[in-house]
């Protein structure tokens, strides 16, 4: 019997200005079946997900849903009707809302008298079908409840039916949130579902979770498929393997890794993930912080900023020597001034060093803004110019020069580079250890792309918050990263 | 509250006495709940006092001389209600100074009418607000009815269910295919017309009208939302709270003056109370955060 | 080609100076206004729309500091905290000279107490500024009231001569204010706390990364703007010859209105000081053409709200990226 797949997605691409997320991804989803895709950060996972969902459109690629190629406008609705649902990351949920009412706003038909009862039953039915003895109450507000309760919640509204069919439930690490017992009854419940026809596609990062339940495997990377087949053919190290984003002598100890003299200061203690989690970094080092992203980076990031200015958010177990500057990665929501010109974003940290009781002298600040644009090589040919007129790249080495000119002895860098331009990166690679070796500077770098840590002198892996690797410069391999961004304790930690 | 009253002045006690007391909430409790509806969207309508006034003088006049031209009127307003909560949603704009404008309209179109305070309630409206049904004072009749209803309309239909959502996650009602634009106008609307309520009310009460009769009813409404359980963002809020918080902050008008505290500290007592609640919520909420 | 050139010159010209468009309109409504008296005292309407539009101004600065912090921020105490000013600086002067300078600063100091005070609604209790400076706003004019009611509050002559005296034709006030806000825009680009209270508004998170003190600038803003209309207050009731409960009402919309049609924007991190004054000339004219016409206050109000919500409505098409 012809069984046509249910989703049929050939190559479908998606850009973000200079970020090319998907580059022409296939993907084939039988009707009943278990698939889950596995990769690494900007493996273009979530957005595939999204562009599935209805919620992102594509640059290009055909999609074709139940055997039908899709024309026109595909938005949620539309995917909907489609029998397609969607849990992402971020919950859809309405938190002023009780449970059964958060389940009438996704039916359209659970209106009229007694719809109450109709709801309630409805997702105390699927609630109590997938989990067993969750105890959640209906009639509770969805904000009250705990996470991992909400969780539950969202899993289960997915897969609640009225007039419209479900076909494809897509669940966005739909196990993170929950705990053990709920998490081991969702991946049985998707068995049942396959049963009834309805496919699940999966995005998990537990990879022994996913070999165990799912019956197909998709490996991506840098936004394509480089790997899929039948759960059973693969193991933990071959997805690993498959998953490496550089080759191999990409990362590596970068040319002569210094020693960091033991006698340097020292910059930053941080022991928040408890023993055998410390993190350690000096005057002059530049220290990595890598692993999935989400898995407490950019938590420690923000408790040494916290720290060094004894602001709201310092935490008793991390002492920092030395003031501090912090460069964002998400330049819209955490950095960039979008009204001021390059030469203001840039001085806005060393305002009161060139401020006489208070008022700034205007000389010395549009000078120090001209000297920070040679070091770093930003292309504007006057630094009066709006910052908003510069290429993205620029505009992150704005933001770098800002740390720089604030003159702190510790930088922390937030995944500042992902989306900037190879050409950038390498004149900020260049400048980072410039400034390390030469001004004593101390770097933390948190990025999601492996092959920048290349130019670090010891990488700590993060999972689930706490510290599962440390990797000395002269050790660093991607695989021993990807092995223990995956799991816990990966290596003995020194 | 009545309590307190109740000891000072036992003659308050009384069915007459209860309708003395509680008459005047009646404007408010509808303010409060055409409060309700623009709160629960997360936003808020400084406007809600003047617009009264306006309602009040439309029906102390064309209401009474013609009729259809008044009811016309009154119409009309409901509608510009609902064209802007409409405009403040498709231009994205801050609701606050939206409504702060529209405040001036309001006066200005209330003063156009009457200048000076005159006019005369239609009788009808006299005799509705006169109305003295057995057992229960009228105030508190209708107090318990509008907490019901508006308990059923917001919270118990499917719809309000949804317009409620729009409050707390604007994105999640989008996504799950209901129109944000419509959501909005319908409950501006809505409270356009709780607004022409409680106008009317007031027109019934004082037999005239004035446009300056509204000025109280914005920090009162608000306050009595937010005494009654309601939250400015959220979309958390209670119909019978709300209620029962207009009711609250009558009889606290009531109390200072039987305890022979001027009433020029009743605005002062109402927005102490306010603050009293806010406050309290905060500290309440930060051992769990 | 020459339409090319001129395309590309005028929109980015325009765009960055939004203060323009209310000027233009003044000048336009007072053009109408003259054409209207056949020309007869048309200077002198504009000394009378330029010495009202002076108290728009002076609380308009500071209401325009707290907008420029941040959305979500505004402050709506500044009338019941002008007419409270007014009453205890007017009750103190006693209509003496000697009263001035203590009189000042009781009005001052009733100011400086109002930004405290909501300074620490907003950190402390964790309030909208929204409703903490509502509320704040209406405890000051129930203060008032109670005052009222027993005095007869007079400016000391001084401070009247000064609030009426012209030079030249045009209101000593108006001077003084034209020059205090160039000091306020100069205050904005070149001081530290001007960049600070830009920076957290146009990106309170970034700021905070930056280094900026966001705390201690938002305390700051709404000090300024609290003794701002304390001095408000003082010197509107010296012009009126004494405080009255009333003579604030207008001014809660107005502090915002001139602040927003002038130029500045709503969502916070930038402030458009020279704004202030032609939106304040504008719609003291627009009152002024209003009167000329015989026109009540009523239609007056209308006509008001309705500019106010038009320009807002028109404007945020191109503020919104």
């Amino acid at each position: 019997m012809p069984d046509a797949a249910l989703i049929d997605l050939a190559g479908v691409s998606k850009r973000f200005g200079a970020v090319q997320a998907l580059d022409g991804a296939d993907l084939l989803v039988a009707p009943g079946s278990r698939v889950s895709v596995v990769g690494h950060n900007g493996a273009g996972k979530s957005t595939l997900m999204q562009i599935l969902a209805g919620t992102l459109a594509a640059d290009a690629g055909r999609i074709a849903i139940g055997g039908q190629t899709l024309e026109g406008h595909y938005g949620v609705r539309r995917a909907h009707a489609l029998g397609i649902r969607c849990v992402f990351q971020e919950l859809s949920l309405c938190p002023n809302l009780a449970v059964f009412e958060n389940a009438r706003v996704m039916h359209h038909a659970l209106q009229g008298p007694g719809w109450r009862g109709r709801a309630r039953r409805l997702i105390v039915a699927a609630l109590d079908e997938i989990f067993p003895g969750h105890g959640i109450d209906p009639d509770r507000a969805v904000g009250e409840l705990p996470l991992g309760q909400r969780q539950m919640v969202e899993t289960a509204r997915a897969f609640t039916v009225t007039d419209e069919p479900v076909r494809l439930v897509i669940l966005d690490e739909p196990t993170s949130a929950l705990d053990a017992t709920a998490a081991e009854q969702l991946m049985r419940f998707i068995g049942v579902a396959r049963e009834r026809g309805i496919s699940t596609l999966f995005i998990s990062h537990r990879l022994a979770e996913v070999l165990t339940h799912m019956d197909e495997l998709v490996v991506m990377r840098d936004g394509r498929m480089v790997g899929g087949g039948a759960a059973a053919t693969f193991s933990e190290a071959r997805l690993v393997e498959m998953m490496g984003v550089v080759e191999e002598k990409e990362v590596g100890p970068d040319a002569g890794p210094r020693a960091a003299s033991a006698s340097a200061a020292m910059r930053v203690q941080d022991s928040v993930g408890g023993a055998g989690s410390e993190f350690v970094a000096r005057a002059g080092e530049v220290v990595g912080l890598a692993g999935l992203a989400g898995h407490g980076q950019r938590d420690l990031l923000l408790r040494v900023f916290a720290a060094a200015g004894h602001r709201a958010g310092r935490h008793a177990a991390t002492r920092v020597a030395g003031s501090v500057a912090y460069v964002s990665g998400d330049r819209q929501a955490e950095g960039v001034f979008p009204l001021w010109s390059v030469a203001a974003n840039t001085t806005i940290g060393l305002l009161r060093g060139i401020a006489r009781f208070g008022v700034i002298d205007l000389g010395r600040e549009q000078a120090a803004a001209r000297r920070w644009r040679e070091q770093l090589g930003i292309r504007t040919p006057d630094v009066g110019m709006p910052i908003t007129g510069l290429s993205g790249g620029n505009q992150q080495k704005v933001l770098v020069a800002r740390a720089f000119a604030a003159g702190a002895d510790i930088i922390l860098f937030d995944d500042p580079l992902r989306g900037v331009d190879i050409g950038t990166k390498r004149e900020l690679y260049a400048s980072v250890r410039r400034a390390a070796e030469q001004e004593g500077r101390c770097f933390l770098w948190y990025t999601t792309e492996n092959g920048e840590l290349s130019h670090c002198d010891r990488v700590y892996v993060f999972y689930q918050g706490r510290i599962s690797d440390v990797i000395e410069g002269a050790e660093l391999t991607e695989e021993r990263v990807i092995r223990a961004s995956f799991q816990e304790g990966a290596a003995a930690v020194a | 509250m009545l309590a307190l009253i109740f000891l000072r002045q036992p003659r308050a006690a009384s069915y007459f006495g209860l309708t003395l007391l509680l008459n005047f909430s009646l404007p408010l409790v509808f303010a409060a709940l055409s409060q309700l509806c623009v709160i629960a969207l997360g936003d808020i309508d400084l406007g809600i006092g003047p617009f009264v006034s306006l309602v009040n003088c439309i029906a102390a006049t064309l209401l009474a001389t013609t009729p259809a031209l008044g009811w016309a009127a009154l119409a009309l307003c409901v509608l510009a209600y609902a064209g802007m909560g409409a405009l403040i949603h498709l231009r994205q704009l801050p609701a606050i100074v939206v409504t702060l404008g529209a405040s001036f309209v309001w006066l200005g179109l209330a003063l156009l009418l009457l200048p000076s305070p005159g006019g005369a309630a239609p009788d009808w409206l006299q005799a509705a607000t006169g109305w003295r049904p057995p057992v229960v004072p009228l105030p508190v009749l209708l107090a318990i009815v509008a907490a019901v209803v508006g308990e059923w309309l917001l919270m118990r239909t499917s719809y309000g269910a949804v317009l409620r959502g729009l409050g707390g996650n604007q994105r999640a009602i989008e996504r799950a295919g209901w129109s944000p634009l419509a959501g909005r106008a319908i409950m501006y609307g809505v409270a356009g017309a709780l607004g022409v309520l409680a106008g009317l009310a007031t027109t019934g009460l004082n037999t005239t009208g004035d446009a300056n009769v509204g000025g109280q009813y914005t920090l009162e409404s608000i306050a009595a939302v937010i005494v009654g359980g309601g939250e400015f963002f959220g979309g958390i809020v209670s119909p019978a709270g709300a209620v029962i918080g207009a009711l609250i902050m009558l009889l606290t008008g009531s109390l200072l003056s039987f305890v022979e505290i001027s009433s020029d500290w009743q605005l002062s007592a109402q927005g102490g109370i306010l603050i009293l609640v806010l406050a309290l919520r905060a500290f309440g909420r930060r051992p769990a955060a | 080609m020459s339409d090319t050139a001129a395309r590309f010159a005028l929109r980015p010209w325009l765009d960055r100076r939004p203060w323009i468009w209310s000027f233009a309109a003044a000048l336009l409504v007072w053009l109408l206004t003259v054409a209207v008296v056949r020309g007869r005292g048309g200077l002198d309407t504009l000394a009378v729309a330029v010495q009202f539009a002076t108290f728009y101004v002076i609380v308009g600065l500071g209401q325009m500091l707290v907008i420029t912090a941040g959305p979500g921020n505004i402050d709506l105490s500044i009338p019941g905290v002008m007419t409270l000013a007014g009453y205890l600086a007017m009750g103190t002067m006693q209509q003496s000279n000697a009263g001035l300078i203590p009189g000042l600063l009781v009005g001052l100091g009733v100011g400086f107490g109002a930004g405290i005070a909501n300074v620490a609604m907003i950190r402390l209790l964790a309030i909208p500024p929204m409703i903490g400076t509502l509320a704040a706003g209406f405890v000051a004019q129930s203060m008032a009231i109670a005052y009222s009611s027993g005095s007869t509050a007079k400016p000391a002559p001084a401070l009247a001569a000064f609030s009426t005296m012209r030079v030249a034709g045009l209101p000593v006030i108006a001077l003084v204010f034209v020059v205090v806000a160039v000091l306020a825009a100069q205050v904005l680009r070149r001081t530290v706390f001007g960049r600070s209270v830009l920076a957290t508004g146009q990106n309170r998170r970034a700021a905070w990364l930056a280094g900026v003190r966001v705390d201690r600038t938002i305390a700051g803003v709404y000090v300024i703007s609290g003794l701002l209309a304390g001095l408000g207050g003082v010197l509107l009731s010296a012009y009126a010859g004494g405080a009255s409960l009333d003579m604030a009402t207008d001014y809660l919309l107005m502090s915002i209105a001139v602040v927003v049609l002038g130029g500045t924007s709503i969502a916070g991190g930038q402030a458009s000081v020279a704004g202030l004054w032609g939106a304040a000339t504008l719609l003291d004219l627009v009152v002024t053409m209003l009167n000329v016409m015989r026109v009540g206050a009523g239609l007056r109000y209308v006509v008001t709200g309705f500019i106010i919500i038009a320009v807002l409505a028109l404007a945020k098409g191109r503020a919104r990226a």
